[in-house]
């Protein structure tokens, strides 16, 4: 499954991330902004790459501006910006 | 028991993460009239993970769906029953026809992820003045429907009546719906109090519900839970006369009587029922001993 279009999902509100996607060639390339990435980077930077792989989605680029959400909260707000961005969601 | 309901947008992640701390003995996920139309897609997907990821504390989940006939019915059944909630909500139900065709494509999704048929309950919201008159009907329509819930704000405005805090628009409705479930043998609650800021209102209102018979009442702000808890709930003076009534049968019984007397009134077979329901709720919700 291939990003075809730019999208997002989420909100910049406490506990919610705004994650935003849109094409790319080669892999898939993550980009996180998150006042807890020292912490949780490397959580966050997984959950996106294994939403990703469930998903079929290996390029592209991903943008997560993450507002201190629970794991939960992230993959749902990948899901929906990949099923925006991609065929399924047309 | 459920006595409370707590409605949770389900587009909020601050608010279903927190859910299950303000008292309520239910949450309603809610993606219908909480979410935008652009979001519909956002909170399915946002209920879906918190549902796998949050116990909220163990409370029943309700989880409300959008109409048939609305183009998000199908997807959230797809995405909510292999979720297993104690009840999926179907809004705008006006006839059994409607809860049996949810509950065939619902037992559809079961069977294709292996779930046993029927393991996840109905609960629906009767909003419409069709609604209300097949209310019978929809509470025996299917084993899967457990419980009703009356939505007074859509119902109103379906009998063209201006909403009032007084409900005298729904007094009609609020009968006929707890008459409907006791005869199928099922739950029924009240709608919501709207106006956040009117604690004496609140009161008043599920007061005059609980004494009409119903068995609980929804709250859209976690401000109405204790209220509503307070007033579902046997009061010290209740549990303390049940008492009195179950004690009182074994002596008429010792004497020889068929029917017993208690501070002058009769206490007959009717008496005796709601004294142990009263007596169930209290042991449910832990009052039992209050007075020992």
């Amino acid at each position: 499954m291939n990003i075809l279009r730019a999208a997002s999902a989420g909100t910049l509100e406490s506990s919610d991330a705004l994650v935003m996607v849109s094409p790319g060639e080669g892999e898939l390339a993550i980009d996180i902004e998150s006042v807890v990435l020292p912490q949780f980077g490397a959580v966050i930077r997984q959950a996106v790459e294994e939403v990703a792989r469930e998903m079929g989605v290996t390029a592209g680029i991903v943008r997560v501006n993450d507002r201190g959400a629970l794991e939960c909260t992230l993959r749902a707000r990948v899901e929906t910006a990949l099923l925006r961005g991609t065929e399924a969601g047309t | 028991m459920i006595r409370s309901l707590l409605f949770v947008p389900g587009n909020s992640p601050a608010m279903l993460q927190n859910a299950d701390i303000h008292g309520a003995d239910a949450l309603i996920l809610d993606l219908e009239d909480a979410v935008a139309l652009k979001e519909k897609d956002g909170a399915r997907a946002l209920v879906k993970h918190a549902v796998k990821a949050l116990n909220f504390g163990g409370l029943p989940l309700v989880i409300r769906v959008n109409p048939l006939g609305s183009p998000y019915l199908e997807d959230d059944l797809l995405a909510m029953v292999p979720l297993r909630p104690a009840y999926l909500m179907p809004t705008k139900v006006s006839g059994a026809g409607d809860i049996q065709r949810i509950s065939a494509r619902m037992a559809e999704i079961e069977a294709s992820r292996g779930m046993k048929s029927g393991c996840v309950g109905l609960l629906p919201l009767i909003e419409t003045a069709l609604g209300v008159e097949n209310a019978f009907r929809i509470a025996s329509s299917d084993p899967r429907v457990q419980g009703m819930l009356l939505g007074a704000e859509d119902l109103a405005s379906d009998l063209g009546a201006a909403r009032s805090k007084a409900g005298r628009e729904i007094f009609y409705a609020r009968g006929r719906m707890v008459m409907a479930a006791r005869a199928a043998g099922i739950l029924v609650f009240d709608t919501p109090f709207t106006d956040v800021d009117d604690e004496e209102g609140l009161e008043k209102d599920a007061g005059f519900a609980k004494s009409l018979g119903f068995d609980g009442k929804a709250a859209i702000s976690p401000r109405h839970v204790a209220a509503i808890n307070l007033a579902f709930s046997p009061t010290v003076v209740e549990i303390n006369y049940a008492r009195e009534v179950m004690a009182a049968i074994p002596k008429g019984e010792e004497a020889g009587l068929g029917v017993v007397s208690l501070h002058g009134k009769m206490v007959d077979k009717p008496i005796v029922e709601r004294a142990k329901r009263v007596l169930a709720a209290a042991r449910q919700l832990g009052l039992e001993g209050e007075d020992e």
